[in-house]
């Protein structure tokens, strides 16, 4: 009875989140985390014989009661925060050190007037803004313990707010790190709201530093309002020995725009579940997911893309590239529901199995209600071709570094995707670090 | 430069090659020429070190050295080049990568420095010209949506900024109308030198009307079965593969 335990640990834990904020919030967020713990305790964790866990076993996430992370930020010099920064002098960076925001190693850039880029926790404690509309409006916790788990202990994270009107031109990044030594959860939590006729990209990273076991149940909730626009970028760099379990829900209104980037390199297990709800004429969401993994890291992404009324369309590409005794698991869900005609939804799920021994799951779900729909998914699980390699070979490029370019090549469409240059040059660079065969910089006329 | 003696080499428990012997010496632009089965792109992918044949007897020398102990790269870095019958594509590896990587890791094998990216693209754009080839297709992805004049133009783009010892061009000229053919003719006779040596495998003689060969070979069945110089391939072209082949089969009888 090892998970009733477990349970009830998360549930004794709570106690100490409601003593703590009894009084010191709104009683607004008091039943919002008391809803989320009243689902959390209803669904239990769950295990593999719930269909959407059957892939993803959490019992080691489960049976280490992990305790939450201690106060205190350390581990993180401005030095080696900047292995994990974009390379951008004046975009502003938020600095999440063990789940709590650093000023210290935080910094605001320029920022337009009315947009606001400030720890959750501060921006709840003043009352400067009213989050009430927005902060777990749109993330459900109903039959999704982790979720309500995050809901329920939320503490610290960041909050991006981008007034009607405004176009953002740098990137904001925000970095969570775990520097823990002792096997700690912490649960990340961001806001982004875009109101109408925004534009603004996001950068999210988590990094872990060191080989500690511990988890990260984040969530991040997206608001784009009318005519909005948004690229976020999501990329983890978790620690070799732990445990992600993330949702992010985006909610879409009229006309509304949202690139979504979900890279995943480093970590052990990793369960992501994306979800996109397109709520008005016009809406348009693209998610992109690039899995590059190795050893015995585990990759689930569990997508979900809900076209609720007509005239929207979603793009879909997710990739995967396995090496060693790695698992990626892909499952996308597009919903269309009865009134959404003139939906027009493409889902792609690539797979690249490095070594025997890895193994890909790709599972679409379509769920279309109405009538007058394009929908249409595809995947692939392939090798490298063994033809291309011979050729790269036979052009003078060693067998490894042959491999690599090819493997680059492959993931290299997504990484094209990325409109954001910083970020996109990041992204390049962590995906070179795992292909040293492919690290030649890019050669142009 | 090459010495192959008495090379057979299977596939799938078929024999494909039977017995093969060629000399080739730096400067020597030898044509191999035989009809379709006979082993000749066999006979090419083995020297450019293919593994998915089995080789069963026989020895190959390359200025020196075992050409059959040396993995595809190391030949390639050793001054080897083929130009494929069939170029593969590669989407998202641009010819220019590709190409950099390629001669630089020859360069590093024969311990010269790199090129680094402007006296890279120098050479780049002055070879190019040779084969009549575009640069906007140099930052393309190697061979990916070419035409076929266009993938075998490139093959030749390719041996020109790589400048091998020894070239082995598959059919180069299969598939190319009048004025393509022209153009690689033009590009090969280019590369001609006196420390270049080039093996060309054609099943036509017209290819021959252009670079004119200083021997020309007959592969029929797995062997070559008769040597000679320009003109047999003249009179083969005039008489067909059958005049030799039941010639052959008279040899093989004996």
């Amino acid at each position: 009875m090892k998970t009733m335990d477990s349970k009830t640990h998360y549930l004794q834990q709570f106690k100490d989140v409601e003593a703590r904020t009894r009084g010191a919030e709104g009683s607004w967020l008091s039943k919002l985390r008391r809803r989320a713990i009243e689902d959390f305790s209803e669904a239990g964790f769950p295990t593999t014989r719930l269909e959407a866990w059957k892939y993803t076993n959490v019992e080691p996430i489960v049976a280490s009661r992990f305790k939450p992370a201690a106060e205190t930020a350390n581990g993180l010099s401005p030095e080696r925060l900047s292995a994990f920064t974009l390379g951008t002098g004046s975009g502003s960076l938020l600095t999440f050190v063990n789940g709590r925001f650093s000023k210290k190693l935080s910094r605001l850039g320029p920022l337009p007037a009315g947009v606001r880029v400030e720890s959750l926790a501060a921006a709840l404690g003043n009352g400067s803004l009213d989050l009430e509309p927005h902060l777990g409006r749109h993330v459900e916790t109903s039959g999704h313990p982790f979720a309500a788990l995050n809901t329920a202990f939320m503490d610290d994270g960041a909050l991006v707010f981008i007034p009607a009107g405004v176009d953002l031109q740098e990137p904001i990044q925000i970095v969570f790190a775990t520097t823990q030594a002792e096997p700690a959860v912490t649960y990340p939590r961001v806001l982004i709201v875009g109101e109408k006729n925004s534009r603004a990209s996001i950068v999210e990273s988590y990094v872990g530093l060191g080989d500690q076991a511990y988890f990260t149940n984040a969530v991040t909730e997206i608001v784009v309002q009318d005519n909005a626009t948004l690229e976020h970028c999501r990329m983890l760099e978790e620690g070799s020995r732990s445990y992600h379990i993330s949702t992010v829900q985006s909610h879409l209104s009229r006309d509304s725009n949202l690139v979504s980037h979900n890279y995943a390199f480093g970590g052990s297990l990793i369960r992501n579940h994306v979800n996109s709800v397109l709520d008005a004429e016009g809406a348009e969401s693209t998610l992109f997911g690039l899995y590059v993994i190795a050893d015995r890291q585990h990759v689930d992404n569990h997508t979900r893309i809900d076209h609720a009324k007509p005239h929207c369309s979603s793009r879909e590409i997710y990739t995967g590239i396995l090496d060693d005794q790695s698992r990626g698991i892909f499952n996308g869900r597009v919903i269309v529901r009865p009134d959404a005609q003139k939906t027009d939804a493409k889902q792609t799920n690539r797979n690249l199995l490095l070594s025997k021994e890895a193994l890909a799951d790709t599972n679409p779900e379509l769920e279309i209600y109405a009538d007058d729909v394009k929908c249409t998914h595809g995947a692939t699980i392939g090798q490298l071709d063994e033809e291309a390699l011979f050729y790269l070979r036979a052009r003078g490029i060693s067998q490894k570094a042959a491999r690599d370019i090819l493997t680059y090549a492959f993931a290299g469409e997504l990484v094209d995707e990325v409109k954001t240059e910083p970020a996109r040059k990041y992204v390049e660079k962590l995906l070179r670090a795992r292909l040293p065969g492919a690290s030649e910089t890019t050669v142009l006329l | 430069m090459l010495e192959i003696k008495n090379l057979r080499v299977r596939i799938a428990g078929k024999e494909i090659l039977r017995g093969i012997n060629l000399k080739v010496k730096a400067g020597e632009l030898h044509a191999i020429m035989g009809p379709n089965g006979s082993g000749k792109s066999t006979l090419a992918l083995i020297l450019a070190g293919h593994d998915s044949y089995e080789i069963t007897a026989g020895e190959v020398h390359y200025q020196g050295k075992n050409l059959l102990e040396m993995a595809p790269e190391e030949r390639a870095c050793e001054g080897l080049f083929m130009a494929f019958q069939y170029p593969i594509e590669i989407p998202g590896v641009t010819n220019l990568y590709m190409l950099k990587a390629g001669l630089n890791a020859a360069r590093k094998h024969r311990g010269q420095e790199e090129l680094d990216a402007m006296d890279f693209l120098k050479l780049v754009k002055e070879r190019a010209k040779l084969v009549e080839i575009d640069e906007s297709f140099l930052n393309r992805s190697v061979n990916e949506g070419f035409s076929g004049g266009e993938k075998k133009r490139n093959e030749i783009f390719q041996m020109a900024v790589l400048e091998p010892k020894l070239a082995v061009l598959d059919e180069t000229d299969s598939g190319l109308d009048i004025d393509a053919l022209k153009i690689v003719a033009k590009g090969v006779n280019a590369l001609r030198n006196k420390d270049r040596a080039i093996i060309i495998i054609t099943h036509y003689q017209r290819l021959l009307n252009y670079i004119v060969p200083d021997y020309v070979h007959v592969l029929v069945d797995g062997r070559i079965v008769r040597s000679g110089d320009k003109d047999l391939a003249v009179e083969l072209e005039a008489k067909g593969y059958n005049w030799i082949e039941s010639g052959a089969a008279a040899a093989s009888g004996s």
